[in-house]
């Protein structure tokens, strides 16, 4: 099941979440996926640079615990959870960076677990 | 060093960690006749607000004096002549740790220790590192209820939880039993809302907000009197949504960075040469009847 994401206006981006990339359509085949792993107390990549415009599937797992993806900046949040693969598509549409962090509470790190996401022109 | 100060600088400095007197939060209207409060007094008095005390934490580079820093913040509570009326402690009492024996140890000790209080009236609010891995189950064992509402001398104070669920949420069911104790209130109720995220998106990107904060203010919109209490971002902090000002408090352990200020959210180091520095509270004395105060501020490197 697709489920609608909010529009995000700040970047005017646009996304949508699916509860598992395997329910993706056909038509996303072709689209970049960006998986992406948390554990505590780190997200692998922290750094992800992607092109302004450009269509990208960020796909997060947990690899341990419950933990948290969000990009303020961008409206974006899921849950990271262990065995479940959830993913985000967007397009951003202004260039910058924005930090993505765990907004679950994991532990004695969890105030350091964060990265970034660059969008350049 | 003490600086008269007039109503509108005490407003700005009341809130920033320390005593807090009543009569400076800006409650002119006070529910006298057609409240709850039928007796029409709005006594003076104060209370203390200190936070984020964060006992069991080791970083010898950010506090090397970590095992001393509450007890210095004690004796120098229990130095002042005139003592609050209560002292309220706005979460993180103690540093996370995923030890569940080591964190009820920690608990232990902090109670043993604030015992030594010339105030024995102490309310306890939970922090994240008190409660989010286990839920508070830990934190209700040792400091009671995760929320809770009392009136002092004419104000009604709420305690609000928004760390035992680790998502950062106050809940439906708060949401529902906040909503009841505001029912029975007059709008011009003076109330002050205690916590330990700020309500308000001070800064999401590092986790400085509570994600259905804006429901809890969207409750107390209606009410004219309403301060807000907090810790969590470990320094002084003034914001106000419409009519509501929300007051941040200073740690007792280390400073963090102002809101994106600084690349990540990490601890200001120690410095030697000011030990304590951005640690501490203020003694604020209230001349009531001129809408005048005099504040005595109490870095803790000079206190005690």
């Amino acid at each position: 099941m697709i489920k609608k994401l909010m529009l995000a206006g700040l970047l005017g981006l646009t996304g949508q979440m699916t509860d598992a990339y395997a329910e993706s359509n056909s038509a996303e085949a072709d689209i970049p996926v960006i998986a992406i792993k948390a554990s505590r107390f780190v997200y692998s990549p922290s750094q992800i640079a992607i092109k302004k415009g450009q269509t990208v599937i960020l796909e997060i797992e947990s690899s341990d615990r419950q933990h948290g993806f969000a990009i303020p900046d961008l409206g974006v949040r899921v849950d990271a959870t262990p065995g479940e693969k959830k993913t985000i598509k967007i397009t951003p549409t202004q260039s910058g960076k924005f930090v993505f962090y765990c907004d679950i509470f994991c532990g004695s790190g969890h105030e350091q677990m964060a990265g970034e996401l660059v969008v350049e022109n | 060093m003490r600086d008269k100060i007039d109503r509108r600088d005490f407003m700005k400095l009341a809130g920033m960690g320390g005593l807090v007197f009543a009569s400076g939060l800006g409650f002119d209207a006070v529910a006298s006749e057609n409240g709850k409060y039928p007796h029409a007094v709005y006594q003076d008095f104060f209370f203390a607000q200190l936070s984020d005390t964060h006992w069991g934490f080791n970083g010898p580079l950010i506090n090397p004096n970590a095992d001393k820093t509450l007890l210095k913040a004690i004796e120098s509570i229990n130095s002042l002549k005139q003592q609050p009326d209560f002292i309220v402690f706005t979460g993180d009492l103690t540093h996370t740790t995923d030890d569940a024996q080591e964190r009820r140890r920690r608990m232990q000790e902090f109670r043993e220790i604030v015992a030594k209080l010339r105030v024995k009236n102490i309310k306890f609010l939970p922090g994240e590192h008190d409660a989010s891995l286990d839920k508070g189950e830990a934190y209700q064992a040792f400091f009671g209820d995760l929320y809770y509402s009392f009136d002092h001398k004419g104000i009604h104070f709420i305690a609000l939880d928004n760390v035992s669920d680790p998502a950062a949420l106050l809940g439906p069911a708060q949401l529902d039993w906040l909503k009841a104790d505001l029912e029975q209130l007059h709008r011009d109720a003076p109330i002050v809302v205690l916590t330990h995220r700020p309500l308000f998106d001070l800064y999401p990107q590092w986790d400085w907000h509570t994600r259905d904060g804006q429901s809890a203010i969207n409750l107390l919109l209606p009410f004219s009197n309403v301060a807000v209490f907090y810790g969590h971002i470990h320094q002084e902090h003034l914001h106000t949504t419409e009519h509501i000002i929300h007051y941040a408090a200073n740690s007792l352990i280390f400073p963090l960075p102002a809101p994106g200020l600084a690349a990540k959210r990490a601890p200001i180091p120690w410095n030697a040469n000011q030990p304590y520095a951005g640690l501490g509270y203020r003694n604020i004395e209230s001349y009531a009847k001129k809408k005048t105060y005099s504040i005595d501020e109490k870095a803790l490197n000079e206190a005690g």
